[in-house]
């Protein structure tokens, strides 16, 4: 309801009220008072995030950073938070996790979620190509536990990787407008320094902030970084030696997120390690594991367990079960599992008998019931 | 003899394959075209309906009464049939939208979701036409075909049809309770019913207090106004879509099926019975939307999660694939179809005069042969009656 900013808001709280009473409920029974205010203004709701489209930038080859207003039912977040984004694609609603980028003291009310266009990056894509100033949004309300403390720790290290860099980007850009006086180190890997999203912002940062420590490592052989190479025990010794008094929030690839647990469990750490996976290894899938049928109960419909997780076998079944991160994290696509045992690719553990799971992160172990 | 038992097992096949190939291609294609339709269709409803409640407000001005009423009634026939009814079949899941979900939609009409789910997309759609297996052949309450044993009661059959449609909303609301096993047949007991009438009370409810209510509470002193304008508009609606449904499924060409069809049914007997079963009628675009694209029952038949507005595009190649294997392909003015439902209301509230009903239409061949198969003996004698 942002265009009616204008408008005292104390006349706006009484709308929103009234709007939100059970006698607006049954006049505007049974489509809800949301289906009406949404054909005058897409922005309207009493109970959706809707966010406009204030800027769209390109801030590397391969990335779009929006800058979007949401209406007035955004509770906003915590810095390391995510939110689903949902666009239209040639009819089809579609929903990705994005962490916002921006400081939690951004003076202007917007957020700024940057996503990175993967070679088949459905949605990035149309992001980056199709998405223009103006256009309207559907957001959830920020979730996850991967966060900045309210109580702010005395140091802080924070290491990335590929577009693993904005909930920590929002978490230096917050601190940094605290005044935050402690020790930060930014540790970020990426493949060149072209590739590095907000690489001019961190330059700029760490040159005007005496606390910030910018390390940078580059993949790709010949570019001028800190440091090069993958993660290893000694770029931490370079880059934060006294990683062990430090809080830290990490956030990047599979690869490099195992390798940096790795140092932490090793040292006895793990307690300070805080970390949010934001790609997926592919499923490892031995050979005789992949075997059964996939039964889905209410459909009536059955598919050879071929080793994918059960939201696609699903979805190359004919299904459209509800999805919406596609890795773990929105609960979007938990369904009920009536029999067999499924194993969770994110963490190995196979569980069996009757219970909820999340279908986009299970792999089927042999024959297994799904009531969808 | 019907068509249906002249053609062969190849034929059926063939037939089968032909309109899978249309659905497939169809559905293959969905996407923005089909998104913008629907959500330009359920503006201009809204808008439709925010309009007509507001003129009603001031409905002691007769134009305004006059021109309320008509945008309530088109705004909720639009929400009943090209919205409700379509998007309650799953026409638009495949955008992924929750405001027109299958699962979620809900409708301004007495009968909950999940209700009409039951007795429509499963009972109906599954056993289209099939006599007692298909509980819209009458509603519970009129009797609609030669094979349905005459009662007393059936002498009031336009009567009955008459306030059917009047209140057709509340029928189809209570239709999955099959209130005549309680009232007449005696196989259901009150508490079945009244445990089975709760969710829909619920709903009943809610419609009843939101138009007879709050709204006309909202004009003051000028609430009857707004009372009779919303009972006006619940009319309209009913008369219009029980009219658009019975000419699906009602005019006299349009064939009924013994249980016996069922039985081991292949894909493409699935289809032919779907073609024989349902009927058409003509119009321009307007009558189309207004009738929610039922005007295409064949085709909607035929595909029911494909979504309608898709109907008009493929009709002549339905049409084609018909002619091509001697089907008949049921369709005429709305007028026509309307009269042809109406002479068969009346014709059936007196007994019908030969056994078996082997004077009409085309498939009475093979159902009195299928009939006196698949019947106890007394079924005959009911049937003589
Ligand atoms: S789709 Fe988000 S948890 Fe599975």
């Amino acid at each position: 309801m942002n265009a009616m900013t204008q408008t005292s808001s104390r006349f706006q709280q009484g709308l929103t009220r009234l709007l939100q009473s059970r006698v607006a409920d049954i006049l505007s029974y049974p489509h809800g008072v949301d289906r009406y205010l949404e054909v005058f203004n897409p922005l309207w709701s009493v109970n959706e995030v809707r966010a406009k489209v204030e800027a769209v930038r390109y801030l590397t080859e391969d990335s779009v950073t929006l800058t979007l207003r949401p209406n007035h039912n955004w509770e906003g977040f915590t810095p390391g938070q995510f939110v689903q984004l949902s666009v239209t694609i040639n009819g089809k609603r579609q929903t990705r996790c994005y962490s916002p980028a921006n400081s939690l003291h951004r003076a202007d009310g917007c957020i700024e979620l940057t996503a990175k266009v993967h070679a088949n990056g459905f949605v990035s894509r149309h992001l980056r190509e199709q998405l223009s100033v103006g256009d309207v949004v559907l957001l959830s309300q920020a979730d996850g536990e991967f966060a900045l403390p309210e109580q702010r720790p005395e140091q802080v290290l924070l290491i990335s990787g590929g577009s693993g860099i904005t909930p920590v980007m929002s978490m230096l850009r917050t601190l940094c407008d605290e005044g935050f006086s402690g020790p930060i180190t930014f540790l970020h890997y990426a493949n060149s320094a072209a590739d590095m999203i907000y690489a001019s912002e961190l330059d700029e940062i760490a040159r005007a902030h005496d606390n910030v420590t910018l390390v940078r490592c580059f993949n790709d052989e010949g570019e001028q970084g800190e440091l090069s190479g993958l993660f290893s025990r000694e770029h931490l010794y370079i880059a934060a030696p006294e990683f062990a008094q430090a809080t830290t929030f990490l956030c990047g690839p599979p690869p490099m997120m195992a390798a940096v647990e790795k140092v932490w469990e090793e040292d006895g750490l793990a307690e300070r390690l805080h970390k949010e996976q934001f790609t997926l290894a592919a499923p490892q899938i031995e050979s005789d594991s992949a075997e059964g049928e996939v039964r889905f109960v209410q459909s009536e419909k059955m598919a050879i367990n071929n080793g994918a997780t059960l939201l696609e076998q699903a979805e190359s079944a004919g299904l459209t079960p509800e999805s919406g991160c596609r890795m773990g994290i929105c609960h979007a696509c938990t369904c009920r599992k009536t029999a067999g045992e499924v194993r969770d690719i994110r963490t190995g553990e196979i569980t069996s008998g009757e219970e909820d799971i999340q279908i986009c992160v299970s792999v089927p172990v042999g024959t297994v019931t799904l009531d969808i | 003899m019907s068509i249906f038992s002249n053609l062969s097992a190849e034929q059926f096949e063939t037939i089968g394959q032909e309109l899978d190939a249309i659905r497939n291609r169809e559905m293959a294609d969905l996407g923005e075209e089909d998104a913008n339709y629907i959500r330009t269709l359920i503006k201009r409803q809204r808008r439709l309906e925010v309009a007509g409640r507001g003129l009603l407000m001031a409905g002691f001005l007769p134009p305004a009464w006059l021109a309320g009423v008509a945008c309530l009634s088109a705004s909720k026939i639009l929400d009943n049939m090209e919205i409700g009814h379509n998007v309650m079949h799953g026409q638009y899941d495949w955008m992924g939208d929750p405001a027109i979900n299958s699962k979620v939609f809900d409708w301004d009409n007495t009968c909950t979701n999940t209700a009409w789910k039951q007795t429509h997309n499963f009972e109906h759609h599954t056993f289209t036409n099939v006599l007692d297996k298909d509980h819209d052949i009458g509603y519970g309450i009129l009797r609609m075909s030669e094979d349905q044993e005459w009662e007393p009661r059936f002498l009031f059959n336009p009567i009955l049809a008459g306030i059917l449609a009047t209140f057709f909303q509340h029928f189809v609301a209570v239709q999955s309770l099959k209130l005549e096993d309680y009232l007449i047949y005696k196989t259901k007991t009150k508490e079945e019913v009244k445990a089975e009438f709760k969710p829909t009370w619920k709903k009943m409810r809610k419609q009843l207090v939101k138009d007879y209510l709050l709204f006309p509470a909202l004009a003051g002193p000028f609430a009857p106004f707004v009372f009779a304008g919303n009972m006006a508009a619940n009319v309209a609606r009913n008369l219009w879509s029980s009219q658009v449904i019975y000419n699906g499924h009602f005019p006299e060409e349009v064939e009924q099926f013994p249980e016996s069809v069922i039985e081991n049914e292949t894909r493409g007997q699935w289809y032919v019975r779907q073609l024989l079963g349902s009927a058409n009628f003509e119009g321009g675009r307007l009558m189309h939307v207004m009738s929610g694209n039922l005007s295409f029952q064949i085709e909607h038949h035929l595909f029911p999660d494909l979504p309608a507005h898709r109907y008009a595009r493929i009709a002549p190649e339905v049409r084609a694939i018909c002619e091509k294997h001697g089907l008949p392909y049921n369709t005429g003015s709305f007028v026509k179809q309307s009269l042809s439902v109406w002479k068969r209301i009346f014709k059936l509230s007196l007994p019908s005069k030969t056994e078996g009903g082997s004077k009409n239409g085309p498939l009475n061949g093979l159902r009195a042969k299928v009939v006196s198969l698949t019947r106890e003996p007394e079924s005959e004698t009911r049937k003589a009656a």
